[in-house]
């Protein structure tokens, strides 16, 4: 943790309120996210409980499993996840438009540019935590090689063919999430505790409802105040007023409420299975409902305080401006959601288990690439992120208090000014380091040439020599280099990344990584044994 | 006339003094001692676990009680889970064993389940004693031990301890199998779960390998446990081998620092006694007479963690907020000591921890606002 | 009883022999070679460089930073100056070292085929990830294998057809800047060392070890070796006496002067600062390093060696400053520079690998901290930092850091399917200080 964002953490606690740790909001927010609050069941792996899905805040769709043991209701539930999410994908991916793309020519080897379609906007899921994007991650390896009727006639439990396409969308989400800055699928608490330094630790910003109660704070009351009560407080039944943003619920509310109401749906069910008229069979058809409502208003009950400060979270997130080159970050979710919508259209297979060996590589090599982007383009865009990067010797901002022009040898001479600049801060410049400022959104780079005369009261006086971007002749042209009165802010680091080299195609694996992984055979859907239902 | 008491009754009689009149020792198990190395520095957990105290009782009684608690969906899971691994006499269990961590041995055809059950955990300890040395006896033939009893000297006092299941390999080493009910998916499960199933196979481990001291040949202990899980979505089992040597030697080191105890129960005021039966005023005063090295990570540890936090937030401590947030402040421990330094009120200035601060907070103030900043747009 | 004699030369000879069969005669597409501390892993490359150039192999050479291939080109041409070799560097500025341009049968290029035919091309790994052939070099080297990374080495394994890795186990690890779970326990996770995935997919390569350190005198090699090689250990290849260091000025009794009598004589000295918890730039133990250095160079030191048998001077270029933190490094120049010392390397552990000095201070990684973290127990940083001296290393270290090991918490997650990696970084920082307890000198600044 640098100083800074520590210092922020115990203004939080000494002012009881969670303070600034941005100026500017570094995560796209869509204009209509589609929020997403499941619940799990203790002990099982991919067995949904229930969940609260849905755009509009005040009309969320509940998604209840009565009996998450039984394999049935479990996948009409994933099939009624499917009628919520897919319609909502779809309405992003109709809407295009023209783009280039560079592509590698397969006859000439050669690059050129190909004219593509790029989905207009993006959707995006928003989860309440980190355990919600693994959720998904889940849900979408549960799904997405279940065979439908028409793949395996013979499959016992054939699927809709929009819950194994749900499944290979999840499994985008998720995987996108995973690259640093994206924004497809957000868990509020990480997107939150970015923009937000409360008076707590790391770990307690994981529970949503203790790190919205220092930023969204109620009347009279302390940031730590409120988010005790929302930790811990209970009602005379020992249920959480807060209750855990999930997707594991309170063993409390399993043990109390959620167990003897499956116990009374499963005798409900039991009883109209054994009805033996008509007559009975509505009677006790009645019992059941009533039995599966009380499920649902429990499922209800817990996913809605969630669902809320889902939005109220929101709502806080929407009063910071959109940095800048936010958008430059969120076409690259939209070239990645295009990308997969094609690989759907053109009947690709769902996303194997694991990764070869080549996909690995450039998977981690674009994420590396990602969360260089990220850092410096949230520092060029938020000066108190900056801060931060000054602090710790990796920037230096200041007035420049003395340009001389001067140009380089050689046949052609190049202006090569030599500029001076006084700072109050502490870059850690070697010899003849690069540094780099913003000229109109552009890198500009600069060579540190050494220290001026002797450092008076803790400013030092650095001067640089010019490097580029002043055109081509001989002259600057105007604006191109930096005046003196000029307030300027020069990083150590790079603004703009440098792809990496080309790995090899899968089918040229070298040996050292275990040669060709082979013809892609498809991947054999989980089997279905009896022991599925416990 | 009585004996001279030995420096361990001694230790015990205090332990019992601190537990209080009539309260029994709350018996350690591998969970807790594995939990020991989340916090080795913490002297009040060392010696309210040392002495047996129920902490979560204690938490109750001091006015913030814990919130750990199982939902009797995992735990009807878990049992169901584990009957399904052992069922048939272990075959599938034996067969994983085989599979992972002894293909060379003979297939195991069937195996030799002894019967365990005996009178108390000192007679279960020696009906599992006895057991082994049987097994390892009757060499080339699997013999698999369900729940046996294990005891570890602790601080002097025997902790019993139940793993799910040992098997005695033809060649007459031993395997620790633990048996959880998390998934492994696609070959690879929660880290963090893991880890700590990890950390209680080792507490068996040194358990097993205290037996297998008293044999001559001392049989292998093998230091690869195997960790059986359910295989994907289904509850059909598969299992992954896991070295345990650095959970191992973690704890052992744990154990061998709990002897600390003593100089810690040395350390207070007379008549000091955690008896959750007192007033929660007494008792604050008993707890707070010990040092807590409280951090976040205590609260998914320790049963007192509510209590410790509250604490620790009303002295200031920084660490409340982290461990790491400590790293650059230097002798700096408490808010308002940082605070005041960073404004300039207090501290010397020539102190690299002050001066990184003060210039930390004017580039946070310069960037939150008022100054005329350098936009870096 | 006759107890064998241990020739470290002999030894050395046997392994390098082996090495080199099985790279020029071998079947195995792979050979790995692990090499301790100064074990002589630079000289096996040029030789093994040397001999393949001379078998007519087409080679090429991937090392990890342009300063450790500028390394090896002037390395190879001072063993064999007609030798033509390639120089691949980048186009940005400066890219290669300017001593190059001296050596005539040097070409240097941007352009890999502006190197065509050369017997030697070296280059870094990353340049190299950008080079394509139609046809694959018979024959590479790989250098500081364990410190490249597996998709490292992906990029780059398609240019040649077989290949001897060579590198140090112990040192740092490679690693990545962000998280690489979810590839954990996969023959090919890209974030593990090369060696890794490539004894993963090709458990039957040979592998060899370097049995004996040239550069760790007899007080250093047994506690190195122990402490972090627990399972490959070495020798050192002088004996006890084989080295002195003497000081022409005597001790003034101060902590720096009584701690560098101690090292002289034994090796290793610890000036241990009273305990207290300070930021990392703590300014006592900055200054404290500092003046050691300082002291070093005061009281003229000489050192001897099976090298030079007449005294060589203890100077500047010959003494290095080790630390964990870049900071530190730059607090410890700056102190340096008060007390008018200039040419004493300063740098952290990572810059610090692979190099080595007759004497190393070292700012312990753990002095001063509140709390330690998995990074300042990272063995290898210990490592790196207690291995480059051949004389004598000497530690700064605040009081402490006993305690502060034995309550660090350990709680480390478990991924299923990865290897352990061995020594535990808190057994190691034990071992370390214990030795280093032997030899305290304490002082109060």
């Amino acid at each position: 943790m640098s100083l800074i964002s520590t210092l922020a953490r115990l203004e939080a606690v000494s002012t009881g309120r969670a303070q600034p740790a941005a100026t500017v909001r570094h995560r796209r927010l869509s204009e209509r996210p589609l929020v997403f609050v499941p619940l799990t069941t203790a002990g099982e792996a991919g067995a949904p409980l229930g969940a609260l899905v849905g755009t509009d805040r005040d009309a969320p769709h509940l998604l209840v499993v009565p009996q998450p043991r039984d394999r049935d209701l479990r996948f009409a539930f994933l099939a009624e996840l499917a009628d919520v999410v897919l319609p909502y994908i779809d309405a992003y991916a109709e809407d295009v438009e023209a783009a280039e793309r560079n592509e590698t020519d397969p006859e000439t080897g050669q690059r050129v540019k190909v004219e593509v379609e790029l989905c207009a906007d993006a959707p995006q899921l928003i989860v309440p935590s980190r355990a919600g994007v693994d959720f998904v991650r889940l849900l979408g390896r549960s799904m997405r090689f279940r065979r439908t009727a028409e793949q395996d006639p013979e499959a016992p439990y054939p699927a809709p063919p929009r819950v194994p396409l749900l499944g290979r969308w999840l499994t985008h989400f998720a995987e996108r999430a995973r690259v640093p800055g994206s924004s497809l699928l957000l868990a509020m608490t990480d997107v939150l505790a970015r923009h937000w330094a409360t008076g707590q630790s790391t770990l307690e910003d994981q529970h949503l409802g203790a790190l919205l109660a220092w930023i969204d704070l109620p009347d009279g009351e302390t940031g730590a105040e409120a988010a005790l009560r929302a930790e811990l407080a209970r009602d005379r039944d020992g249920q959480l007023l807060c209750p855990p943003a999930g997707p594991a619920t309170d063993p409390a509310f399993d043990n109390k409420l959620l167990a003897p109401a499956i116990e009374r749906y499963d005798r409900a069910r039991t009883a109209l299975a054994a009805a033996e008229d008509g007559l009975e069979a509505d009677d006790r058809l009645g019992d059941l409902t009533a039995a599966e409502r009380e499920i649902r208003a429990l499922v209800a009950s817990r996913t809605r305080p969630t669902w809320d400060a889902v939005w109220r979270g929101l709502d806080r997130l929407r009063e910071l401006p959109e940095a800048a080159r936010v958008e430059e970050r969120w076409t690259r979710d939209r070239w990645s959601f295009t990308g997969h919508r094609d690989r759907v259209v053109a009947g690709e297979p769902p996303q194997p288990r694991h990764d070869d060996a080549v996909t690995a590589a450039n998977k981690l090599a674009a994420r590396e690439r990602e969360q260089a982007r990220l850092e410096a383009q949230e520092a060029l865009d938020d000066p108190l992120v900056m801060a931060g990067r000054r602090l710790s010797g990796e920037a230096f901002a200041g007035e420049v208090t003395d340009v001389v022009m001067a140009y380089s040898e050689g046949k052609r001479p190049s202006p090569r000014p030599l500029v001076t600049v006084r700072t109050d801060d502490r870059p850690h410049l070697g010899e003849r380091a690069k540094v780099f400022r913003s000229l109109g959104g552009k890198p500009q780079s600069a060579e540190f040439v050494g220290y001026e005369g002797d450092a008076e009261d803790d400013s030092a006086l650095i001067v640089l020599r010019v490097l580029d971007k002043m055109g081509r002749g001989k002259e600057p042209e105007e604006g191109s280099v930096p005046e003196k009165g000029d307030v300027l802010c020069f990083t150590l680091f790079e603004h703009e990344q440098r792809g990496g080299a080309k790995l090899p195609d899968p089918e040229q694996t070298p040996w050292t990584h275990g040669g060709p992984p082979g013809e892609p055979e498809s991947e054999a859907a989980d089997p279905l044994t009896e022991e599925d239902v416990l | 006339m009585p004996l001279p008491r030995t420096r361990g009754t001694a230790l015990r009689h205090r332990l019992a003094e601190l537990r209080g009149p009539d309260v029994p020792a709350k018996a350690l198990d591998a969970r807790a001692l594995a939990a020991l190395a989340a916090n080795p520095g913490c002297k009040r957990r060392a010696i309210l676990d040392g002495a047996g105290v129920n902490k979560a009782a204690l938490a109750s009684a001091l006015g913030s009680p814990s919130a750990f608690g199982q939902s009797q969906f995992a735990l009807t899971r878990g049992n169901a889970f584990e009957a399904k691994v052992k069922a048939d006499g272990g075959a599938e269990l034996l067969r994983l064993v085989h599979e992972k961590l002894d293909r060379s041995a003979e297939p195991p055809a069937g195996a030799r389940v002894p019967e365990l059950t005996a009178t108390g955990p000192e007679g279960r300890t020696a009906r599992t004693a006895l057991a082994l040395r049987e097994a390892t006896g009757t060499h080339g033939e699997w013999t698999l031990l369900d729940h046996p009893m294990l005891a570890l000297d602790v601080a002097g006092s025997p902790a019993f301890l139940e793993p799910d299941a040992v098997v005695v390999h033809p060649d007459g080493s031993w395997t620790v199998v633990e048996i959880k009910s998390f998934p492994m998916l696609d070959g690879s499960a929660d880290p963090a779960k893991v880890g700590a199933a990890a950390r209680q196979s080792a507490v068996y481990v040194l358990a097993l390998e205290q037996v297998a001291a008293r044999l001559d040949p001392a049989p292998r202990v093998r230091h690869r446990v195997l960790l059986v899980c359910p295989k994907d979505f289904s509850n059909l089992p598969t299992a992954s081998a896991v070295d345990v040597r650095k959970q191992r030697a973690v704890t052992a080191r744990q154990l061998a620092r709990l002897t600390r105890i003593e100089d810690i129960a040395d350390a207070l005021p007379d008549g000091v006694c955690f008896s959750p039966e007192l007033p929660a005023a007494d008792l604050t005063a008993a707890v707070e007479s010990v040092p807590a090295t409280y951090a976040p990570e205590c609260l998914s540890a320790c049963e007192l963690a509510f209590h410790c936090r509250a604490r620790s937030r009303a002295s200031g401590a920084v660490t409340s907020l982290g461990r790491s947030v400590r790293a650059e402040l230097g002798d700096l421990t408490t808010v308002e000591s940082v605070l005041s330094a960073a404004r300039g009120e207090s501290g010397d200035p020539d102190d690299p921890a002050v001066a990184a601060l003060r210039r930390a907070a004017r580039l946070r103030a310069e960037a939150l606002g008022t100054e005329a900043v350098a936009a870096c747009r | 009883m006759t107890a064998a004699v241990f020739d470290p030369g002999a030894a050395a000879t046997e392994a390098t022999d082996a090495i080199l069969r099985d790279t020029l005669h071998g079947t195995a597409r792979g050979v790995v070679v692990d090499s301790p501390p100064g074990a002589g892993k630079s000289t096996l490359v040029v030789r093994a460089a040397l001999e393949l150039a001379d078998a007519g192999r087409p080679l090429m050479v991937v090392a990890q930073t342009n300063a450790q291939v500028d390394d090896l080109v002037l390395r190879l041409a001072e063993k064999n100056p007609e030798l033509p070799v390639g120089r691949l560097h980048s186009s940005d500025a400066d890219p290669y070292d300017k001593a190059l341009d001296d050596l005539p049968n040097v070409r240097k290029s941007a352009k890999a085929g502006d190197l065509n035919g050369l017997s030697v091309v070296i280059s870094t790994a990353a340049k190299w990830a950008h080079v394509k052939v139609d046809e694959p070099w018979r024959h590479a080297i790989v250098d500081e294998a364990y410190q490249m990374r597996s998709d490292s080495l992906l990029a780059v394994a398609g240019l040649f057809e077989r290949a001897l890795f060579v590198g140090d186990p112990g040192q740092l690890d490679p690693f990545s800047i962000v998280g690489s779970e979810q590839w954990a326990g996969l023959s090919y996770d890209p974030s593990a060392s090369a060696v890794t995935t490539l004894l993963a997919h090709n458990p039957e390569l040979p592998q060899h070890r370097l049995p004996v350190s040239w550069r760790l005198p007899a007080s250093a090699a047994p506690l190195v070796s122990g402490a972090f090689y627990p399972y490959t250990p070495f020798r050192s290849g002088t004996d006890h006496g084989d080295r002195t260091l003497s000081f022409a000025v005597p001790s003034d009794g101060s902590g720096p002067d009584r701690v560098i009598d101690e090292a002289a004589e034994s090796g290793w000295g610890l000036l241990e600062l009273p305990a207290r918890h300070t930021p990392r730039t703590d300014p006592e133990a900055v200054r404290a390093v500092a003046t050691v250095v300082r002291r070093l160079l005061d009281r003229g030191g000489a050192a001897t060696s099976e090298r030079s048998p007449d005294a060589a001077p203890l100077t500047a270029d010959r003494i290095a400053v080790g630390t964990a933190h870049r900071d530190q490094a730059a607090s410890v120049r700056a102190a340096l520079t008060e007390l008018g010392v200039t040419d004493v390397t300063v740098d952290t552990a990572n810059r610090l690998q692979g190099r080595e000095y007759d004497v190393t201070v070292v700012l312990h990684p753990l002095s001063g901290r509140p709390d330690a973290t998995a990074f300042h127990l990272e063995t290898g940083r210990l490592c790196v930092l207690a291995s480059r001296h051949r004389h004598a290393c000497i530690v700064v270290c605040r009081a402490g850091v006993s305690d502060l090991l034995d309550d660090y918490p350990s709680t480390e997650p478990v991924q299923l399917g990865t290897l352990v990696k061995f020594p535990d970084g808190w057994e190691a920082n034990h071992a370390v200080l214990a030795r280093l307890a032997e030899h305290r000198v304490g002082w109060r600044p």
